[in-house]
């Protein structure tokens, strides 16, 4: 039985309780979030249990190695306090359920995962990759599962993350490059929570794309273009490669706008809240979201998650920003075709 | 040649009509699962006065005469149950007006749904009809024939409750104008305000007589349209969502589907509902107005919003909408019917236990397809099952699964919609004498020798 890494003695200890001083979506002092972990980690119930509304974002705030928000949805799934309607959950595991029917490239020791990103399938393509292509898999074998801390269903990732591990383990991989940083936050920050061995070395794809570049740095034209980086919900599993973000934009000549919403601070793309809350609250983000874009003067909007993409393309359009994905800005800066409309 | 065949190209010229093995065989059946029937002649004609002739014919030769459209309504309609001429309308094509002020089309009676679909498009933008679902080639007055139901129907009712009159050839030859046509050049209302006569007509599947000219009711086509899906893993709320949808007022149509494959679709139901407008502000408003309408669902966690990916988006804003067709072949073998009961919207959970209780029982694979209709008074709920035609133990499951439904929707207090003749007869039977003896009454005194359609709504 897998059990979630949790000390709570470092929160007893907690000289800041960041995790939820920082929360954007309660107003907790620092005493009032140190007792409510506390709380939370004795199984008693707390009004977070029912407030939060699974941004992620605790996972980062707390820098003393403990998991706030995976303690929450475990707590959350013990009681039955469902955050998500019972269909949307229904048609995510149905969605996961391993089919056997996956897409493999000539796997070597090193390879990239597409996850179960469709869109990935289009954007993975060009001399960026050249020197681990064709060594690709993708399908819902590999399906990371992560999403389910959205639905307070650890015990599913709990379920199938060691499978999908064994999937990785029985191709023998010794890198895996995860082109979407959910599925980098299930080996990097999940498994390693849930005490579950992973195999091979996780790489965030930003920090492939930097090598790449850095290995191609003759052939880039500076694009000088602005853009406002939308910092998805995973992105707090991966927080500490998010300075790649930065760095990239450096090596490419953009302009990567501050913001009101960035880093830290930042705000996600609504899509999911809107499943889990309804409409005030995924309006409300993406307006406040989209208005600090306009605001701070981007004329691009740089994407990292595809489903970040599908939920705001269309909208920072009808505000005069394009959308575009870091691949895809990846490729224009070497010359190539972005693959999705930009 | 035959006499009749003589005659009949005397009335519609030699190139127009056959007696011929190879016609023959094509319209003696439909996509559908009713025994096939050839016809002894098969007729194009391009005027009402060709209709009119060819009714005298078979009047004076007591033969049958079987208007077709595009014979897809699937459950042998017009199929030529006794033989006799089928009449096949698609050369009666032409638009023949469109009055934008007052918002309708005239169109002759074999005018199909993606003609009239195109001409608006490139000639009225602003104007639409409520377009079926069914393939372009589906004709505009056999759907009206049989009380169809099409991308309005949830705002205006069956789409034969948007017309506005039509002109018919009786079984005796005679034309006969229904509606405000029959006093004056506009066509402006089907019967209202005087007796409503269209009733003798609309629903009787060619039976009574067969139309000519149809007036269709257009509706303002906005700039923008988009959909959203709501999800729920229990039937049992699947009407009460539908009575806060429809409370809006604000959806345009209004679909739910239920299926198992492929898996994204497994053990939900899905509430599809579609907005329009002319600006971003309208479709905004409309949106959240709906959105803020299912919170309470959302709050207790019986039912969401799902995203829609850009590709089954695509597919779900096409009109018609293609996606029933591809289920049509899921099992290979091109085989597909439903049985469409046209039942009350709280019926909804026993039609959904129905439908997976028969699929299992016969081992098919199946999806529910749902319009409602009228705001929701009532709804459209179609068993739909795939089948190889090639695979004759498959063909007979699924025909014992739609008898089934048929026997099923009595039960419940539903209407079959389109019903084939065994349907209709069951129904004729259950009907109140009364009423049955009205039908009766209409049918023997429009067409005393029973040469149209026959077999169709025949009350003996
Ligand atoms: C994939 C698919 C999807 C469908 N979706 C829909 C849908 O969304 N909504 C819907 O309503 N239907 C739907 N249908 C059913 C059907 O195709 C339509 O109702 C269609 O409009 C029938 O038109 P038709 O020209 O094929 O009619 P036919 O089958 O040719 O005729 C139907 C009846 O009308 C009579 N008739 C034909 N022309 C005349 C005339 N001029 N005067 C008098 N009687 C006449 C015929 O004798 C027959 O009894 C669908 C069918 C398929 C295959
Ligand atoms: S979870 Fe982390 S930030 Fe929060 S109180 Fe505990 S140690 Fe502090
Ligand atoms: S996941 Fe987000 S909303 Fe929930 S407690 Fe953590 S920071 Fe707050």
């Amino acid at each position: 039985m897998l059990s979630l890494k949790f000390n709570v003695n470092v929160c007893k200890n907690c000289p800041t309780s960041d995790c939820l001083v920082k929360c954007q979506y309660m107003n907790i002092d620092k005493d009032t979030a140190r007792e409510q972990m506390v709380k939370i980690y004795n199984g008693e119930d707390s009004f977070v249990l029912h407030d939060c509304v699974t941004c992620y974002a605790c996972e980062e705030y707390c820098r003393r190695g403990n998991n706030p928000f995976y303690l929450i949805t475990e707590r959350r799934e013990e009681k039955g306090i469902l955050t998500t309607p019972r269909a949307i959950t229904n048609q995510w595991v149905n969605i996961g359920e391993p089919t056997g029917k996956y897409r493999l490239g000539d796997v070597k020791g090193r390879v990239l995962s597409l996850g179960f990103m469709p869109e990935l399938l289009q954007l993975v393509k060009g001399r960026l990759f050249e020197d681990v292509m064709p060594s690709y898999l993708f399908g819902n074998d590999f399906f990371c599962n992560v999403v389910f801390i959205h639905f307070a269903k650890t015990s599913i990732i709990k379920e199938r993350l060691p499978v999908v591990i064994d999937k990785y383990r029985n191709l023998g991989v010794k890198e895996v490059i995860c082109m979407h940083d959910e599925c980098y936050g299930a080996f990097a920050s999940l498994a390693p929570a849930y005490g579950i061995e992973v195999p091979f070395t996780p790489i965030h794809y930003f920090e492939y794309l930097y090598d790449r570049l850095k290995a191609l740095s003759d052939v880039i034209t500076p694009l000088n273009i602005t853009v406002a980086y939308q910092r998805p919900c995973s992105a707090r599993l991966s927080a500490d490669k998010q300075h790649y973000v930065r760095d990239i934009m450096e090596l490419i000549g953009v302009d990567l706008v501050h913001r009101e919403y960035e880093d830290e601070n930042a705000l996600c793309c609504g899509e999911v809240m809107g499943w889990l809350y309804g409409y005030d609250l995924k309006y409300d983000l993406q307006k406040r979201n989209i208005d600090d874009m306009v605001k701070n003067g981007a004329d691009y909007c740089l994407f990292n998650c595809n489903a970040c993409q599908n939920a705001l393309s269309e909208k920072v359009a009808k505000r005069g920003i394009k959308s575009v994905h870091m691949i895809d800005l990846c490729r224009m800066a070497i010359g190539e075709k972005p693959e999705m409309e930009v | 040649m035959s006499d009749i065949v003589r005659l009949l190209a005397n009335i519609v010229g030699e190139r127009y009509v056959s007696d011929q093995e190879e016609e023959a065989f094509f319209y003696s059946r439909d996509p559908g699962l009713m025994p096939a029937r050839k016809p002894d002649y098969v007729v194009l004609p391009k005027t009402t006065e060709e209709i009119q002739a060819i009714v005298r014919l078979a009047n004076r030769e007591k033969t049958p005469v079987v208007p077709m459209g595009a014979s897809l309504s699937l459950t042998g309609l017009a199929i030529p149950l006794r033989g006799g001429i089928v009449v096949d309308m698609k050369r009666m094509n032409k638009i023949i007006a469109v009055n934008e002020k007052s918002r309708y089309a005239l169109v002759e009676g074999g005018t199909s749904q993606g003609a009239l679909k195109s001409y608006l498009i490139n000639k009225y933008p602003r104007l639409r009809h409520s377009l079926p679902d069914a393939p372009p080639a589906a004709t505009i007055a056999a759907n009206i024939m049989i009380h169809g139901q099409g991308r309005l129907s949830q705002q205006h009712g069956f789409n034969s409750d948007m017309i506005n009159g039509f002109e018919v050839v009786l079984p005796s030859g005679e034309i006969c104008p229904i509606g405000s046509a029959s006093m004056t050049s506009d066509w402006f209302t089907k019967g209202a305000p005087f007796p409503d006569l269209s009733g003798l007509f609309l629903g009787w599947c060619g039976s009574t007589g067969i139309i000519t000219k149809l007036a269709v009711r257009l509706y303002p086509n906005k700039k923008m349209r988009d959909v959203e899906i709501f999800l729920i893993d229990d039937e049992a709320i699947v009407p009460e969502v539908v009575f806060e949808i429809t409370h809006t007022e604000l959806a345009e149509d209004v679909l739910i589907f239920t299926q198992p494959l492929p898996a994204v679709f497994k053990d939900n139901h899905h509430v599809s509902f579609y907005i329009t407008g002319d600006t971003d502000e309208e479709l905004e408003f409309k949106r959240k107005i709906l959105w803020k309408a299912l919170d309470p669902f959302i709050k207790r966690k019986d039912g969401g919003f799902m995203s829609i990916p850009p590709g089954v988006k695509g597919s779900l804003m096409e009109m018609p909408q293609t996606s029933a067709a591809r289920i049509a072949d899921i099992k290979k073998g091109g085989g597909f019917e439903y049985s469409g009961p046209v039942v009350p919207v709280e019926r909804y959970p026993e039609c959904a236990r129905k439908l997976t209780e028969l699929a299992v029982k016969y081992d098919l694979a199946y999806s529910g397809m749902i319009r409602i209709i009228a705001g929701g008074h009532c709804m459209m709920y179609a068993f739909a099952f795939t089948f190889n035609r090639a695979d004759a133990n498959m063909v007979e499951r699924t025909k014992k699964a739609l008898e089934e439904v048929s026997d099923f929707a009595l039960e419940i207090g539903g209407l079959y919609w389109k019903p084939n003749v065994d349907e209709q007869n069951m129904a004729i039977k259950r009907m109140h004498p009364n009423t049955r003896n009205l039908m009766r009454m209409v049918k023997s005194n429009l067409d005393p020798n029973g040469i149209m359609n026959p077999g169709n709504w025949e009350v003996v």
